[in-house]
């Protein structure tokens, strides 16, 4: 291993892309409406896409000779170090829409800080991965504001899921120790610097929907360091069934 | 125009291979019979995700994951283009969901049967997809212009998932002794039920020979299922795998494979709703529906509130 | 409930080309229409501009019509090129 650093700063996202592109992929044949279903299944297939360029690059900072598979399948829950807002599961169409705007609210502004980092290849895939981002927002925002402004139910339901994921928003934009070294050595980016914006984006989103920011600053916080919630452990158990089950092996 | 010219018209369009759309005059039974055939399509299409998209977690790595999910989400996409179709004839989606939750809907019978190992996601590729593309290609030619239109868009991107099948059960055979015998047992499972998905014979057929004179239906389940046979066998040999029917060989008198007996009374079974799995599949379909209910009361109730702001402004 | 209306989905598949219907689907609002048929009908990379309109504003000809409306167009030849004789060599014209 060239890069301690580098490598947990990559694979950080890399695992926030898989936990959350699995998590979407759950909904596919149960979605509220055909289109929708489509769509979900459209924002999951690109967070897969994102995470494998991530883990590719994972493995050839690690260099040892091991597969994208082999890092993304091959460890246990505390070695994985995506945010704990990712694994929380899917819970009604509310939740599950308010999960993919807090992290959108995050993951757009951090590509579009990343396309500046001095490694070419994070800047690489931080072009790629915003365009796709800056779409997921627009989706995703757009429910919020139709949930949040549609019927009474729907309302309601809005308010849950903001309570029940308001104390998870805060960990996307809180840097540990990795980060905060990957922003000193110039290629990783300054959270700090896109609080502001994803603060405002929330507010006026939520604003619009007729909802309320929560006051509350409290943060969970520990994924990005492998301390998980129980749920991991069962994403887990279903994506390396396989693997475990039969090591080795091509599939 | 009285009955009987317009009656004249539509069917010389049909002898002269002119595509009915529409708007255009047609006999109340071929609306009927299209809106089942092209609704039981539809239904299959989104029944049909259930079994594989059961494997998208579990997938054993990215590339097959993302191939999964694709996958499943063409075949939401296929769904969608053939209610559309329907809806063309005066139908809406809503009430054609309505049909399948009730049970008086049917979908294809091999979607009731169960994916209990990762070689189901090959086999299903390789064998079902492939058998519905036997189906489905004369369809393109239907006489039907949306439903023709619809099927020229569906088996444009059906083609990809039986390759992605056969690929998935390549490697397995190329595996481990464990990949293996998994792979050979996915097509000792699904063998029957992918020949049942051609329908009962044509002796037993109660449509065909209408369907085939209104041109919405090009091929007997008997041709169909013997291309498909004749196209299947030779690609198992390539496997290395064994076609669960001690009956089947070449007959060079024919120029066609034979092959044994189906069991028609288990197809009959699992149409009647005795499958393994029917229950679980309607029901999956039903609680996404109803757990959907309020998502799209509140996007037509806010799309409302919008227009309104928009008016009044 | 009401349903979502359905809207009718044209889309141009390269730049400088026209805009062609390419099925139809189900939204609330024209902007979701928008992001369905981007999600339904351009998955292989085949638009770069999307069209909808709610099917109920699409008026269509009528087939008892067709004769009275395309008839009259058919002996019209004298609107072809090939109508008119041109000395051969005077190529392209």
């Amino acid at each position: 291993m060239t890069d301690l650093t580098k490598y947990n700063y990559v694979l950080q996202h890399a695992d926030n892309c898989l936990i959350l592109g699995q998590r979407l992929g759950e909904w596919c044949g149960h979605g509220p409406i055909l289109e929708q279903d489509i769509a979900m299944t459209n924002i999951s297939l690109d967070l897969i896409g994102q995470a494998r360029m991530w883990y590719q690059y994972a493995a050839e900072i690690q260099n040892e000779g091991k597969s994208e598979d082999d890092i993304a399948y091959l460890r246990d829950a505390w070695g994985y170090r995506n945010v704990l807002l990712v694994e929380q599961p899917n819970g009604d169409f509310a939740q599950t829409i308010f999960r993919q705007f807090l992290y959108d609210t995050y993951s757009c502004y951090f590509y579009e800080a990343l396309m500046n980092s001095s490694d070419e290849r994070l800047a690489a895939i931080a072009a790629k991965s915003h365009k796709e981002a800056l779409y997921h927002i627009k989706w995703s925002g757009d429910w919020v504001i139709r949930l949040g402004d549609g019927t009474e139910e729907s309302h309601n339901r809005m308010v849950a899921a903001v309570q029940e994921l308001w104390s998870y928003a805060g960990e996307l934009i809180k840097p540990n120790e990795t980060e905060a070294k990957a922003h000193e050595e110039g290629y990783g980016v300054d959270l700090s610097a896109i609080k502001e914006k994803r603060d405002a984006k929330i507010r006026e989103v939520l604003t619009e929907a007729t909802l309320e920011v929560p006051e509350s600053t409290y943060a969970h916080e520990g994924g990005k360091d492998g301390r998980h919630s129980e749920h991991l452990g069962y994403i887990l158990a279903d994506l390396q069934f396989l693997q475990r089950a039969y090591p080795g092996l091509e599939w | 125009m009285d009955i009987k010219s317009l009656e004249d018209r539509f069917n010389e369009k049909i002898d002269e291979d002119v595509r009915i759309e529409p708007k255009d005059w047609m006999p109340d039974n071929y609306r009927k019979t299209l809106i089942r055939q092209i609704s039981q399509h539809a239904h299959s299409e989104i029944v049909g995700m259930l079994p594989e998209a059961n494997w998208i977690s579990r997938a054993p790595t990215l590339r097959r994951k993302a191939a999964a999910l694709a996958k499943v989400q063409d075949e939401a996409g296929h769904g969608l283009y053939l209610y559309s179709a329907c809806e063309t004839l005066g139908v809406e989606r809503d009430q054609l969901l309505q049909d399948l939750h009730s049970g008086k809907a049917k979908y294809s019978s091999i979607f009731n049967y169960p994916t209990l190992t990762w070689a189901d996601m090959g086999a299903i590729g390789w064998l079902v997809d492939g058998a519905a593309i036997m189906n489905q290609v004369p369809l393109c030619r239907a006489s039907y212009g949306p439903y023709a239109r619809a099927m020229v868009r569906v088996c444009k991107e059906e083609s990809f998932h039986q390759r992605q099948g056969f690929e998935i059960m390549l490697t397995l055979c190329k595996g481990s002794e464990e990949q293996k015998k998994m792979a050979q047992d996915a097509l000792n499972r699904w063998w029957w039920p992918s020949l049942m998905m051609f329908g009962p014979t044509d002796e037993a057929s109660t449509h065909t020979e209408q369907s085939m004179r209104w041109g919405i239906k090009r091929f007997t389940n008997d041709e169909l299922r013997q291309k498909f046979v004749d196209a299947t066998k030779p690609q198992a040999d390539l496997l290395g795998i064994t076609i669960p029917d001690k009956d089947l060989k070449w007959n060079e008198e024919r120029g066609h494979y034979d092959f044994g007996e189906i069991n028609w009374e288990e197809f009959f079974n699992v149409i009647k709703g005795n499958g393994p799995c029917n229950k679980q599949r309607v029901d999956a379909r039903k609680s996404a529906y109803d757990n959907g209910a309020w998502v799209r009361e509140a996007a037509a109730a806010h799309a409302e509130k919008k227009s309104k702001k928009q008016a009044a402004a | 409930m009401k349903n979502w209306p359905l809207w009718e989905i044209f889309i141009r598949s390269k730049a400088g080309l026209n805009h062609k219907h390419v099925g139809s689907l189900h939204a609330a609002d024209e902007e979701m229409a928008i992001q369905n048929a981007r999600d339904v009908y351009t998955r292989r990379n085949e638009g770069v501009s999307i069209w909808v309109v709610k099917s109920e504003h699409i008026t269509a000809s009528d087939p008892d019509d067709s004769d009275p409306l395309y008839e009259p167009a058919k002996d019209k030849v004298y609107r072809h090129p090939t109508f008119y004789d041109l000395p051969d060599e005077v190529k392209h014209m």
